[in-house]
Formats: structure tokens, sequence, C-alpha cells
């Protein structure tokens, strides 16, 4: 047994489980979502999903992210119903931004349900987030 | 001489500011000459104000009864056809304050004027189909309205009354985008 070794893993370990402790809100979230069975996390197939349309059944109407947000993550949107200044999603322009679990999480659950008719999977959410981080 | 009037001034003002927070009617007239008085109570909540006010203008509990409130709150998934459903322990915590500060709790003369404009089983959930509200709107010609594009609806409270969270909706106070102030 190579005592050493053993030593620098167990070290090594809960040096990174310390860590995780601390790490930021999304990556929080996309821990959660690895534990629901998401993986390898796609911002590119996040970026697809924020300009995709999707018919409303009972409106006929297409619902987007885009018809709240703007298409360019770090311009402001305009809610599509009432009209009110939406601050620009993108954490590069604002801080704020993805900060906040409870606040995600919510307005992931709300958006998803209005745009796409239904709740985003665990590995849409990911994507998403992925996407919306690196903008 | 000058301290005295300094102080007069001072503990005037005081009570004016304890006024503003409480909604007390009787305290509020010796507020009244100093600032025109509130129409109703300012939203207190910044709870509230986080949550109700995202997709809108926090909207003053005072201008709807506890009954509408209630049945607003109890189907905030399909809200107006969007979606502003709450955890549960918000939601009965915003609920909480709304039923307490709604018109029927209010001592303000507009809320007051509201509830009397209800008939006794009426559970509207907008305020801009209260009759009372109606009747105060009718005149506004739609171009400012709908074919303003700073206004879109009349729900928009705030893109004419702009203190309407702070409860002032007075004639004074009015000013339509690209139209200005309001004179009938
Ligand atoms: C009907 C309008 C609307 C649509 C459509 C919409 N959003 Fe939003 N979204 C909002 C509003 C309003 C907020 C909260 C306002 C704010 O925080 O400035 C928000 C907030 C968010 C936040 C919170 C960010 C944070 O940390 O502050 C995320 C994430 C988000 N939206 C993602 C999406 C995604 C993904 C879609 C498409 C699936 C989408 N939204 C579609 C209106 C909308
Ligand atoms: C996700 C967005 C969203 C959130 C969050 C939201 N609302 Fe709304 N609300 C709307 C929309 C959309 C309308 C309809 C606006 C229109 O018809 O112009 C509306 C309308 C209203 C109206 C009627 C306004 C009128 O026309 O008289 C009331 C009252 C109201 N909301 C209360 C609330 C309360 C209370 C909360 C907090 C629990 C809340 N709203 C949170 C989107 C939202
Ligand atoms: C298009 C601009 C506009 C919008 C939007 C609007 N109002 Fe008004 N409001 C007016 C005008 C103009 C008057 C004065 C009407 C008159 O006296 O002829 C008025 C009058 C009032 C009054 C009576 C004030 C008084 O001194 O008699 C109240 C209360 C009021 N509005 C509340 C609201 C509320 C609450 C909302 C949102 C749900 C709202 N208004 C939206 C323009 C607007």
């Amino acid at each position: 047994m190579n005592y050493p070794l053993y030593i620098f893993l167990i070290f090594g370990l809960s040096a990174s489980s310390v860590f995780a402790v601390n790490t930021s809100t999304v990556d929080r979230l996309l821990q959660n979502y690895r534990q629901q069975g998401a993986h390898d996390f796609d911002g590119k197939a996040g970026e697809k999903l924020w300009h995709q349309s999707f018919k409303n059944p009972k409106t006929g109407k297409l619902h987007n992210c885009t018809s709240c947000h703007s298409k360019n993550l770090r311009k402001p949107g305009k809610h599509v119903r009432t009209g009110k200044h939406i601050d620009p999603l993108a954490p590069s322009v604002n801080a704020e931004r993805l900060t906040d679990i409870r606040k995600v999480k919510k307005w992931l659950l709300r958006n998803c349900k209005w745009t796409l008719g239904r709740k985003c999977t665990a590995q849409e959410k990911g994507n998403i987030l992925r996407y919306l981080q690196s903008q | 001489m000058k301290t005295l009037t300094l102080l007069l001034t001072l503990s005037l003002l005081a009570s004016g500011c304890m006024a503003d927070d409480d909604g007390d009617e009787g305290n509020e007239n010796s507020w009244r000459f100093l600032q025109k008085q509130r129409d109703v109570a300012a939203v207190s909540n910044p709870q509230y104000q986080e949550e109700c006010g995202s997709c809108h203008l926090a909207y003053p509990p005072g201008l709807l009864p506890a009954r509408s409130w209630k049945k607003i709150m109890t189907h905030l998934d399909q809200h107006f056809d969007d979606n502003a459903e709450l955890e549960a322990d918000v939601q009965k915590q915003l609920t909480e304050y709304l039923l307490l500060h709604s018109a029927d709790h209010s001592s303000y003369r507009r809320s007051g004027r509201i509830m009397r404009s209800l008939n006794g089983d009426d559970v509207p959930i907008r305020i801009t189909e209260l009759a009372y509200f109606r009747h105060k709107h009718n005149e506004i010609p739609q171009r400012m309205i709908k074919g303003n594009d700073k206004v879109g609806s009349l729900s928009n409270c705030n893109a004419c009354h702009r203190r309407a969270e702070q409860g002032f909706f007075n004639e004074r106070e009015i000013n339509i985008p690209g139209y200005g102030a309001w004179d009938d």
C-alpha cells in the first residue's frame, strides 16, 4: 500500500468537496441536474433552444424566450404582454444575474412552462444555463 | 423664537412622516397641506414589490377587495395567460399581506370609494374592470392608450400615474406619455 498516495487522495477529495460548497449558483444547479441524470451540458444546444419558437396550442401564437428577453442577451428586453422593461440577462453586463438560486429556479419553471408549454428537462435547463453563463 | 419655529416645523414633518406609513386617515390630515394626500396606501412590502412587481408595477393592495386578491393568489399558475406561480411559503406570505391591506381593510378614501362601487358579491380580478375605474378613465381616447407605444393598456398605471406604487393618482400628477398633463 502506498501511504503517501492514499493520503494525497483523501486530501484531494476533501479539498474538492470544500470547494463545492463555495461554487457558484450555476454550478450548484448543474450539480442538481446531474443528479437527475443529465450530463455534458452544451451551451450551443442552449443557444438553439433560446431562439426556438413553440406554438401555443390554445392561442396558436408562437412563444419564444426572446418574446420577452432580447435576442442579444446583453441588451434589455420588454415583457411581451405588459411592456415592462427587463434588464439584460447576460452576467457580463448584469452581475446580479444567475446569482440567486431561488430566483433562477423560479423563472426557469415559469418561463419554460409559458414558452414551451411544459417544464424544461434537467438537460435543457443545464444547456440554457451554460449558454446564459457564457454571455 | 427661531428655535421654536424650527421645532414646530420638525414635529409637524415628523407626524407627517408617521402618517405616511400607517395609513390612518385622521393623522393624515396634518400632512395634507404639506403634500397632496395619497389616494391609496403605498406598497410597503419589499417581497411583494419584488415578486408582484417583476412583470408589471406592483399594484397597491388597496385597489381591490380581499376576496379579489384571494382569487388572484389561488390561480397564479394561470395568471392572465401568464405564469406567475410562487413557492408555497412565499405565496402564503404575500396573500396575507394583500388581505391585510386590501380595499376593505383600508381607511384611504379611494379604497373606500372602490368598495362602495362594488356589488355585494362581485369578485373582480382586474382593477381595470372595476366600475369605479372605468368611470374615471372613460374619457381618455384610445390613441393615448392602445395607440400609444409607451402605454399599451390601462393596466399599465405607472405609464401615466408616475407615483402609482406610492399610492398617488390625483389628476395633477398625471403625465400621459407623448401628451403630457391631463386637463378635462
Ligand atoms: C413572458 C415573458 C418571458 C418569457 C417568454 C421568458 N422570460 Fe425569462 N424572465 C421574464 C421576467 C419578467 C423575468 C424577471 C425579471 C427580471 O429579473 O428582470 C425573467 C427572468 C429570467 C431569468 C432569471 C435570471 C436571474 O438570475 O435574474 C432567467 C434565467 C430566465 N428569465 C430565462 C428564460 C428562458 C430560458 C426563457 C425561455 C424558455 C425565458 N426566460 C422566457 C420574462 C420572460
Ligand atoms: C410572470 C409575470 C407576472 C407576474 C410575476 C405577476 N403578474 Fe400580474 N399580470 C401579468 C400579466 C401578463 C397581466 C395582464 C396584463 C394585461 O392584460 O395587460 C397581469 C395582470 C395583473 C392584474 C390585473 C391588472 C388590471 O388590468 O387591472 C393584477 C391585479 C395582477 N396582475 C396582480 C399580480 C400579483 C398580486 C402578482 C404577485 C403574486 C402578480 N400579478 C405577478 C403578469 C404577471
Ligand atoms: C393612459 C393613461 C392612464 C393610465 C394607464 C391609467 N390612468 Fe388613471 N387616470 C388617467 C387620467 C387622465 C385620469 C383623470 C381622468 C379624469 O378626471 O377625467 C385618471 C384618473 C385616475 C383616478 C382618479 C383620480 C382622481 O383624482 O379622481 C384613479 C384612482 C386612477 N386613475 C387609477 C389608475 C390605476 C389604478 C391605473 C392602473 C390600473 C390607472 N389609473 C391607469 C390616466 C391613466
